[in-house]
């Protein structure tokens, strides 16, 4: 059959019905994203407050920003918890779904069971980890019992940090194992028949076979999993308070955003600028991912 | 291996894909067997055993030692004490039926909106069409976090702000899903369309009874993430609502925590609360809450 031609498509329709179609979830998208976001990059360059419309004020947020102690220590942990949670998540996913990738009596179940966390709210998560590791909950009860001696996750700054990175990538391990599963069904099996003949061993077969056939989905995962790192904002603020942990030092980028800009007091202009690092470095990310991808392809 | 195997095409393989799986090919030493089962009951006390101490917790009486060392995994004497007390302490009921209505609501916004968007931005022609698309695709690449402040402002401005409206309309037609759907009308063959056309049909009968029934599986896609999505929503519901009868649930548990961290048994039982609804529909509709992994990565 010969493909059709637009012209051919636009006749019986009104004039209107494509916008009227299309209104609104452009109205919505408009209103609530793209208008803030537009604000968001001109407040950036005001002093505006909650109840107090702002002056144009050039680029002394930004000035502010460098001289911001609570600013470098909420972009080190952002930073840090982006270091510390993404190379789990590229790595424990994988090898979680090269284990339920095989079809053996059950592993639907246990497919199914390690999603649990992804579905749960990461309010919910949080609480649940937070009373795990309380200086009397289970995990502290076990180490107890084993003669190790409680250990106060919940009360030192470095510990809470991991802590939280913990449990970020507890709960994005089953969403990455189902990603993994889709890239990995497409891998040949006759690749690790021909290296198994080879007389490779599991490891090596893994390494030559299974990552290199992957690398693709990985660099996905990466890009993914560094972007939702650096935004970090619930599990941190759960697990060591709204204010951020001792003295605040376990504040992130988007808890200072969050504690800065809202309220009656809220500095909405500065925390604008501070949204703006937090857009700039997501982006940035976004294309370090994908250029080191690139440059291993050449 | 037989021929079959061999030829296998990639398109099966992609179509699988969500299951991810492999045949049964060569069969497993035994000795392999049970180490891939040890490993498996490994992983899932990791992932699933959390919730289960903590569903233990919310079940212990107030006489039972929750402390102990070394720790009872059961409970003694289980007793739903703990969630009437819950409830005596915050309105969960209320924060969860708020939490139901802007879900539901979410639910409903999103399939209606991101269809006929989709609908619009795939099959009709018309000035201005790529200028759309690009609008939703820069929507989607802005990341939330760092707009929340001037959606805040936005929804002061419209005096939405501590309002269960407040709450919904900012995801109410998620750019995202609006290209899920987008891509699932492409996807449809358009000799269809295109002889109902023949036939007199207008666009929106064209869209309501021949393109919209065959994209009913990304739409439960849709409407999974929607639900899910704001079921579980903590920064945005956090920053618009700050009086407590209007709270969602997590805001509500979060509030919960701040106000009563030393009653482990209650906030357990909060969490249960706010967990199970959720547990119970992934346990109902895994195919789609796995299928909406593969769509929203790959185009997210």
């Amino acid at each position: 059959m010969a493909p059709s031609t637009p012209v051919a498509r636009v006749r019986r329709q009104l004039p209107t019905s494509p916008w009227l179609f299309a209104a609104p979830g452009l109205l919505i998208t408009g209103t609530f994203v793209l208008y803030p976001f537009a604000s968001t990059v001109a407040n950036a360059f005001t002093d505006r407050r909650t109840l107090v419309a702002g002056r144009f004020v050039g680029l002394a947020n930004f000035r502010e920003l460098l001289h911001d102690d609570m600013f470098w220590t909420g972009l080190r942990n952002s930073a840090l918890y982006v270091a510390g949670v993404v190379p789990a998540l590229v790595v424990l996913p994988l090898l979680l779904a090269l284990l339920v990738q095989k079809n053996i009596p059950g592993i639907t179940f246990f497919r199914s069971a390690f999603y649990t966390p992804v579905v749960a709210s990461i309010v919910v998560v949080g609480l649940i980890w937070v009373w795990l590791l309380d200086e009397r909950g289970l995990i502290n009860s076990l180490l107890e019992s084993a003669g190790i001696g409680r250990i106060g996750f919940l009360s030192d700054q470095w510990l809470l940090l991991l802590s939280a990175m913990a449990v970020t990538v507890w709960k994005g391990l089953g969403y990455y194992m189902i990603i993994y599963l889709a890239a990995l069904a497409n891998v040949p099996r006759e690749l690790h028949e021909a290296a198994a003949v080879d007389g490779a061993g599991a490891l090596r077969r893994f390494l030559s076979v299974t990552v290199p056939a992957v690398r693709s989905t990985m660099v996905l995962v990466g890009a993914l999993s560094s972007v939702a790192a650096f935004k970090v904002f619930s599990e941190v603020y759960l697990m060591a308070g709204p204010s951020g942990g001792p003295a605040g030092e376990d504040t992130t980028l988007v808890m200072l955003v969050q504690r800065t800009g809202t309220g009656l007091t809220g500095r909405v202009g500065y925390a604008s600028a501070l949204s703006l690092v937090v857009f700039a470095v997501t982006v940035a990310l976004m294309l370090l991912v994908l250029r080191a991808d690139r440059r291993e392809d050449t | 291996m037989s021929l079959a195997e061999k030829v296998r095409d990639p398109q099966a393989a992609v179509a699988r894909a969500p299951r991810g799986t492999e045949r049964p090919g060569r069969r497993l030493r035994a000795g392999e067997l049970v180490w891939r089962y040890l490993l498996l009951l490994a992983v899932l006390a990791l992932t699933v055993g959390p919730f289960l101490w903590q569903l233990s917790t919310s079940l212990k009486g107030p006489t039972e030692d929750i402390f102990s060392s070394p720790p009872s995994f059961l409970p003694e004497h289980p007793t739903l004490h703990n969630y009437t007390r819950v409830a005596d302490t915050i309105p969960v009921w209320d924060y969860a039926l708020n939490s139901l209505q802007v879900a539901t609501a979410n639910v409903v916004t999103n399939c209606a909106g991101s269809a006929l968007a989709g609908y619009a931005l795939a099959r009709l022609r018309y000035r201005g069409r790529r200028a759309a698309t690009l609008a939703f695709v820069l929507a989607m690449l802005v990341p939330v976090e760092g707009i929340v402040i001037a959606q805040f402002t936005t929804m002061r401005e419209l005096g939405l702000n501590n309002t269960l409206v407040g709450v919904l309309l900012p995801g109410s037609v998620g750019a995202m899903n609006v290209l899920l759907m987008r891509n699932a009308f492409r996807n449809l063959p358009y000799e269809i369309e295109e002889a109902a056309y023949v036939d007199g049909a207008d666009v929106w009968q064209r869209f309501r009874r021949i393109a919209l029934p065959s994209v009913k599986g990304t739409l439960a896609v849709v409407a999974i993430l929607s639900f899910m999505g704001a079921w579980d929503d903590f920064l945005w519901p956090l920053i618009v609502l700050s009086d407590p009868s209007r709270f969602t649930l997590t805001i509500g548990l979060n509030y919960l925590h701040g106000t009563f961290a030393n009653d482990e048994r209650l906030v357990a039982a909060g969490t249960v609360v706010a967990v199970a609804p959720l547990i119970a529909l992934f346990a109902c509709l895994q195919r789609y809450f796995f299928r909406g992994v593969g769509e929203g990565a790959v185009k997210g």
